[in-house]
């Protein structure tokens, strides 16, 4: 209920918001954003769909659990987003994450230096971010495992 | 530090009032002395012969005297600090003016310095020469052909050129002085640089201007077009900080390396040379039809570098598009790999789709892609009875597809090789199909396409650089990387641009 009345209040909102990964719901509403666009929201009942238009056809989708807190954002567009804005203090871990398993393919058991190229994919207990695209496209998906609502699959997260 | 320092104003308060005539005699004035000496110059990185400006910084006490005098150890400077860059050697070259559309491609273990394995990269080869110039001339090997991206890029320290260290030496002490470094380029550089954002890293660096020819492909030149210099983290003008952070790495994600040494070894490559869908990198996104120039072109000066709108013909063009014939797409040919690998293999770069008797799309099957909004340049791609986004991109190393989440996708590795699949019994043997969309829904009918992917473990046991059964997790997306390539023809057809299989854009196998 407190989520349903939450959401209709948002589509009322002239909207220039931006969630960030991991912040609280009532946060996003004061956190102000360069972005400006269109929201729409959704009530999932696991959990509140925020997708943000800008005017440029990007879009960013924040995913809201019943405690309140932004556990997966998502975006397309043609550009990629400010990662430091969209995931602020998972940003580090994410950085982290790629460096390893950069690091990881440089060195260990393997004779040689394997690199992969293409698109982003790491997993760790922390947290999941994945890019995929090329340039005119990019879309992507990060989330904190611990936090993502009972029997929400990560497949719902896109 | 403290008495050397004092030494030295002794001595500049000396001078100082040589030079002043006794100075003004006030006793409530320091005396006269340099401490410092800086200089800046801009742009930080110039073209052969081309000119930069610098400024320096002159700090001290008293009623000191800012003058300097300008040295450089290439090329020339006047008193006021304008530098012109030493002309940089090219060798000379007859590019064009043949009748072949057709270059060289191969996959194997990369370009020197080998400190790594390059794995499924298709290199080949081109000519930059000063716009113009048949003598300015410079021919790079080991450039990868990239069908998911857009516009020639090399490495700055692979191209020819030189260093230019600027002095400005205090005139009332000597022994003050600041120096600036300017790189010198082979390739004539405008103000503007380039913000490019891989999935996985970016490139930062300024636009230059080239004329583009290849050794075998003699039919084709794209004449004073724009393409883009990499620089390391060590190159001027410094990234700003707006284009690293729309990198999931950061600034760890600059594959321009940290400096020249190890530019190459980051990057793969000696370049880039993008063949996509589409006949400039931005389009219309850059252009100033919009409220805010995006973070992609950068307008730089001595204060700094900020975004701008770029006009399409401002734009790194697709070096096809700017042919005068065989410019409406591309085919890659790559002979067929047997499962576990090849050391290397060797194909042709054909240009033109249906424009000469060897480039006709024969058997290969349409694929039609959006060229804008959301899904632009992505076909689509069933599994499973699900359907996913798709695109074909020969600079994506293998097939990446999905997660071992999703019922019948091989497991993912183990320890350092978690970004690939090693599936058990290995080679697991899949089937997608495939199928062409525009914004409003699929077009055609959906075609078969057979896969297998074999455990990257195995695979990479050996020397191998070319593999048709590497694949790796990757959700909600189907990237039909390089693997894919192997034993197939195929096209990929420029956005407007009319082929016998219709206007692109397109993919086409």
């Amino acid at each position: 209920m407190i989520q349903g009345t939450f959401a209709i209040l948002a589509v009322l909102m002239p909207l220039s918001c931006w969630a960030t990964l991991g912040d609280n719901a009532a946060s996003v509403r004061t956190n102000q954003a360069q972005m400006k666009g269109t929201l729409r929201s959704v009530d999932h009942h696991a959990y509140v769909l925020h997708e943000i238009t800008m005017s440029t056809g990007a879009k960013v989708r924040e995913y809201v659990s019943p405690a309140g807190t932004v556990f997966a954002v998502a975006w397309e567009g043609q550009f990629a987003p400010d990662f430091q804005q969209l995931l602020g203090p998972y940003y580090q871990q994410v950085q982290q994450a790629i460096a390893q398993q950069k690091a990881a393919q440089q060195s260990g058991e393997q004779p040689q230096v394997r690199q992969r190229r293409g698109p982003v994919y790491v997993e760790t207990s922390g947290i999941v971010f994945q890019q995929s695209g090329h340039l005119r496209s990019f879309h992507g998906q990060a989330y904190i495992p611990q936090l993502v609502p009972q029997g929400v699959p990560a497949s719902d997260i896109r | 530090m403290i008495r050397r320092f004092g030494v030295l104003l002794a001595i500049a308060s000396i001078i100082g009032m040589a030079a002043c005539g006794g100075g003004n005699g006030g006793s409530n004035n320091p005396p006269s002395a340099i401490t410092n000496v800086a200089v800046s110059c801009s742009p930080g990185t110039v073209g052969s012969d081309g000119n930069a400006q610098c400024v320096a910084t002159v700090t001290g006490t008293g009623n000191f005297n800012s003058g300097v005098t300008w040295s450089t150890s290439a090329g020339s400077i006047t008193s006021s600090g304008t530098l012109t860059a030493p002309t940089v050697n090219g060798s000379s070259s007859s590019g064009g003016g043949g009748n072949s559309n057709v270059e060289q491609l191969t996959v194997d273990a990369g370009p020197e310095p080998q400190t790594f394995i390059s794995t499924n990269v298709a290199y080949t080869t081109v000519t930059v020469c000063v716009p113009g110039s048949t003598t300015q001339c410079q021919t790079i090997d080991h450039i990868m052909v990239d069908t998911g991206s857009t516009g020639l890029r090399l490495l700055s320290g692979v191209l020819n050129g030189t260093t230019a260290t600027v002095t400005a030496t205090s005139v009332q002490d000597a022994t003050q002085s600041g120096t600036a470094a300017v790189t010198v380029t082979l390739l004539p550089v405008s103000s503007f640089s380039e913000c490019l954002v891989f999935l996985d890293g970016y490139i930062w660096g300024p636009v230059a201007a080239a004329d583009v020819t290849f050794p075998n492909a003699t039919a084709e030149t794209a004449s004073n077009i724009p393409v883009q210099l990499i620089l390391p983290a060590s190159g001027l003008p410094t990234v700003p900080s707006s284009c690293s952070s729309q990198n999931p790495s950061g600034g760890n994600g600059n594959e321009g390396g940290m400096s020249d040494s190890d530019a190459v070894a980051t990057f793969g490559a000696n370049g880039i040379l993008g063949v996509g869908l589409f006949q400039q990198d931005c389009g219309p996104g850059c252009t100033s039809q919009n409220s805010a120039p995006p973070q992609v072109y950068y307008s730089c000066d001595a204060s700094g570098c900020n975004p701008a709108f770029a006009s399409l013909s401002q734009q790194l063009p697709n070096p096809v598009s700017a042919f005068a014939t065989d410019n409406n797409g591309i085919q890659i040919q790559l002979p067929a790999v047997p499962n576990g690998g090849s050391p290397t293999v060797s194909g042709f770069l054909v240009f033109g789709i249906g424009t000469q008797s060897n480039n006709g799309l024969g058997s290969a099957h349409v694929y039609p892609v959006p060229d804008s909004g959301s899904n632009a340049g992505d076909m689509l791609t069933t599994f499973n009875g699900q359907q996913y986004q798709a695109f074909v991109d020969s600079g994506s190393n293998g097939l990446f597809f999905l997660d071992s989440s999703v019922s019948g996708v091989p497991a993912t590795c183990t320890g350092n090789l978690t970004s690939w699949y090693c599936p058990s019994p290995s080679p697991a043997n899949l089937m997608a199909s495939n199928q062409g969309q525009d914004t409003s829904g699929p077009v055609g009918t959906p075609v078969p396409a057979n896969f297998s992917i074999e455990s990257a473990q195995t695979l990479f046991n050996g020397s191998n650089t070319a593999f048709s059964t590497l694949g790796g997790p990757l959700s909600n997306t189907f990237d039909w990387g390089l693997s894919f390539f192997y034993g197939r023809s195929m096209f990929t057809a420029i956005e407007n641009m009319s082929t016998p299989g219709g206007t692109g854009p397109y993919f086409a196998f």
